[in-house]
């Protein structure tokens, strides 16, 4: 049966109207011809009533707009699927209690930023013991054997240690990218963690800010986390998915 | 400028420890030297360039000189002995090394006074150069001036040198008074510089001497036209401090950041060779008139800004007593510090103005390096805009020195062109529409900030004196800046130390410090 479409477009001050905000630079110096080679672009985006609010000269031959205007498209939500990584969110004394009943070890994560990456801050917010913003970090769960090897840990350096600690899980953010070099570091170290042979034995997710659980499974990972992840929400789904796989 | 009460006496007996601490550590590691202190002295001797492989010359003598056990020595003597023997320059002595026609081992030992009489000589034209640079920036900052304070410090960071010329210039057209050059990342772990101009790099660009010097040149240009000399900053951290202290010498850098123990916490390098390549490094910044920018900020992404705001001030005392110690004044040391405090706190403004205060006022004379919020920078650029319009403002009201200026886009990427130009205006909007606040300003006695302050900095004189007691080594093992633990014998780098032999023979320590070693 087909679904119903159910339309939507932006809105501003009444139902429908469209208004979106846009500015960027253009490569030109500012002037008439430059303001409205603005406009034509945002009318091409499908911007109907596109007006230059301001205009600034960044000098060296670059100038800036902000744009206002009505968009012309509708978004059908009928044929929306987004997959998010399925499991139910449990408090930290739960995942404790659940690793307890389910396992009865310690279960080893490891979290690193790699390759190119240099910013800790989201892996330092799901690792440290103080965690983030009120949620205590994976160091804190009893038992969690938390090991965060900070930046720029190579895939080569991250799959040794998993090996040599027995990883149950690999946690890996993203935080810094230009010029997307975050994908091919993620695709860097499943390959490499395919090769070394231990990818079926690993739970393997990915956090960032640019990062969603559809670019997660693209790459070959079982989630991805974005912003507003806690460490109770990446520990619930890696014991939820171990037991579904049936790990040990 | 606002004035907060603060117990004179703890600070001077926190100065005091943060003293005694630096020199516990430096009589820990003087006895040692690394391979890129040598590297460092080379390139002071013209060493430069790389072999058929693509490895630097400098690299290719040290390395000669370590396998064969010589390093102990120090680089100087054998070189110097060959550059006599021989009759060539150090350069083709390198070249000779690389292409395997000259062993230092076989060099026949030369009359000792007229090879350290060459070696310092040589030394002495390095330092010459050194000055000569030095008075060539003082000529330009006369006639061009400076702006005003606080100098609105900006980032490039394409990875191409020649798209970082043009965003630069760009930025200073704009009002940015220093720009600095992100380091492409993982460069801080090469042990080794690269050679040439670079155009690609990941979130920045390599630090390579024709890099540097290109910058420089575009910045001396622009500088020109808007009539307003441009600081230009890179980063002296790093496996390669040393070296890259030596190029920024060379190609009269304004700036470095050149951190005591950042390293060690953030890189996982190895603790001895950083505090000895910080030692070299910074002594060589402080000849060259360069201003040294500290890292503490750093403590403060991955630490809460509010409850180890003390770690931060003690790191701080610490940095300026391993400063001195490195013939820097307290006019080259910018210490750092960064407004990173949780925005849903209440009255976390209150608590960033008291530590503001309190930095600027127990380091009257440095040019205090203020960094912009970071951590709790969202996506939302339009409250990352307001965040960063607080820090602006306690920044000129509290009168911070160097100022890195918030972009709206933090989190999200690199700055963009017009972020650049957003964040600037922001910046120059707040700073003159509050020049003389700060002049207006009295914090209430017993009120909420200035009791901050000196909870602060109770917390960080009690810090200092634990540390004093157990040694800093032993503190960062138990994670006391930033909660991370380091330990003597762990990280990156700790190959490269090497301990000296009692003939080894340096002559730029003698030159560049001139017996004011820690003004002991």
């Amino acid at each position: 049966m087909q679904a119903e479409a159910v339309r939507v477009k932006p809105y501003g001050d009444s139902m429908n109207d469209g208004m979106v905000q846009l500015s960027f630079t253009l490569p030109l110096p500012l002037s008439e011809v430059a303001q409205e080679a603005a406009r034509r672009l945002a009318e091409q985006m499908g911007i109907t009533e596109a007006s230059v609010v301001h205009r600034e000269d960044l000098g060296q031959g670059f100038s800036f707009f902000i744009l206002y205007g009505r968009c012309t498209h509708w978004v059908d939500l009928s044929q929306i699927a987004v997959t998010r990584a399925e499991y139910t969110v449990m408090s930290k004394d739960e995942i404790d209690n659940f690793i307890g009943q389910h396992f009865g070890r310690k279960l080893t994560f490891i979290g690193a930023c790699i390759e190119t990456d240099a910013h800790t801050v989201g892996i330092d917010a799901i690792m440290n013991m103080k965690g983030y913003n009120g949620h205590k970090g994976l160091e804190s769960y009893h038992q969690i054997n938390a090991i965060n090897l900070g930046a720029q840990v190579s895939s080569e350096e991250l799959a040794g240690r998993a090996i040599r600690h027995h990883a149950d899980a690999l946690l890996v953010s993203q935080v810094v990218t230009q010029k997307n070099v975050h994908l091919a570091n993620l695709t860097r170290l499943v390959d490499m963690l395919e090769a070394e042979g231990i990818r079926e034995r690993i739970v393997l997710v990915v956090g960032g800010p640019r990062i969603t659980h559809e670019l997660a499974k693209e790459l070959g990972y079982d989630a991805g986390f974005g912003p507003h992840t806690y460490a109770e929400h990446v520990a619930s789904f890696v014991v939820q998915e171990m037991v579904k796989r049936g790990m040990k | 400028m606002p004035h907060l009460s603060l117990d004179t006496e703890l600070i001077d007996q926190a100065r005091t420890r943060a003293r005694n601490i630096a020199v516990q550590v430096w009589e820990q590691v003087s006895s040692y030297t690394t391979t890129t202190v040598e590297r460092a002295t080379l390139r002071l001797f013209g060493v430069d360039g790389v072999n058929d492989q693509g490895v630097p010359l400098p690299n290719v003598v040290v390395d000669h000189l370590h396998k064969k056990g010589m390093l102990g020595k120090g680089a100087v003597y054998p070189v110097a002995n060959a550059m006599r023997f021989h009759g060539i320059t150090a350069q083709e002595v390198a070249l000779r090394v690389a292409g395997g026609s000259l062993h230092l081992d076989g060099v026949p030992p030369g009359d000792e006074g007229a090879v350290t009489e060459l070696a310092h000589s040589l030394a002495e034209q390095a330092c010459a150069a050194i000055q000569a640079k030095r008075e060539e920036k003082n000529k330009l900052v006369e006639r061009l001036g400076m702006g005003e304070p606080p100098y609105l410090y900006l980032i490039v960071a394409t990875g191409n040198i020649y798209e970082d010329i043009k965003q630069a210039q760009a930025a200073a057209r704009q009002g940015a008074d220093i720009i600095a050059v992100i380091r492409t990342t993982g460069q801080s772990l090469l042990d080794y510089v690269p050679y040439g101009a670079t155009t690609e790099g990941f979130g920045g660009t390599y630090a390579t001497q024709e890099n540097f010097r290109l910058m420089r040149r575009a910045l001396d240009e622009v500088g020109e036209q808007i009539g307003r000399y441009i600081r230009l900053t890179n980063y002296c951290s790093g496996l390669c401090m040393p070296e890259i202290a030596v190029m920024g010498a060379l190609e009269r850098l304004d700036m470095m950041l050149n951190d005591s123990m950042y390293g060690i916490i953030f890189r996982d390098i190895n603790m001895q060779r950083t505090f000895i390549d910080q030692f070299f490094s910074r002594m060589i910044n402080a000849y060259a008139g360069i201003v040294i920018n500290t890292g503490e900020d750093n403590y403060l992404t991955t630490a809460d800004a509010y409850t180890q705001a003390h770690t931060v001030l003690a790191s701080q005392f610490i940095n300026e007593q391993f400063g001195l110690l490195s013939g820097l004044t307290e006019e080259q040391m910018g210490l750092g510090h960064a407004f990173e405090m949780d925005p849903d706190m209440e009255d976390g403004f209150l608590w960033e103005l008291a530590q503001a205060q309190l930095v600027r006022q127990v380091f009257p004379t440095s040019p205090v390096k203020y960094m912009p919020p970071t951590k709790y920078m969202t996506g939302n650029i339009f409250k990352g805009h307001v965040q960063d319009a607080l820090f602006n403002v306690t920044s000129v009201v509290t009168g911070q020195t160097i100022h890195l200026l918030g972009m709206l886009t933090e989190a999200i990427h690199t700055p963009l062109l017009h972020d650049r130009y957003l964040s600037i205006e922001n910046a120059r909007y707040i700073f003159n529409n509050m020049r003389h606040l700060g002049e207006e300003i009295e914090f209430k006695p017993g009120g909420r900030i200035q009791k901050r302050a000196n909870q602060v900095l109770c917390q960080a004189a009690a810090m200092l004196m634990e540390i004093e007691a157990m040694g800093l080594m032993q503190a960062i093992g138990r994670g006391m800046f930033a909660d991370i633990c380091r330990f003597p014998e762990g990280g990156k780098g700790l190959s490269g130390v090497v301990p000296k032999t009692a003939d080894y023979y340096n002559p730029f320590t003698e030159l560049m410090l001139s017996g004011k070693l820690g003004g002991r």
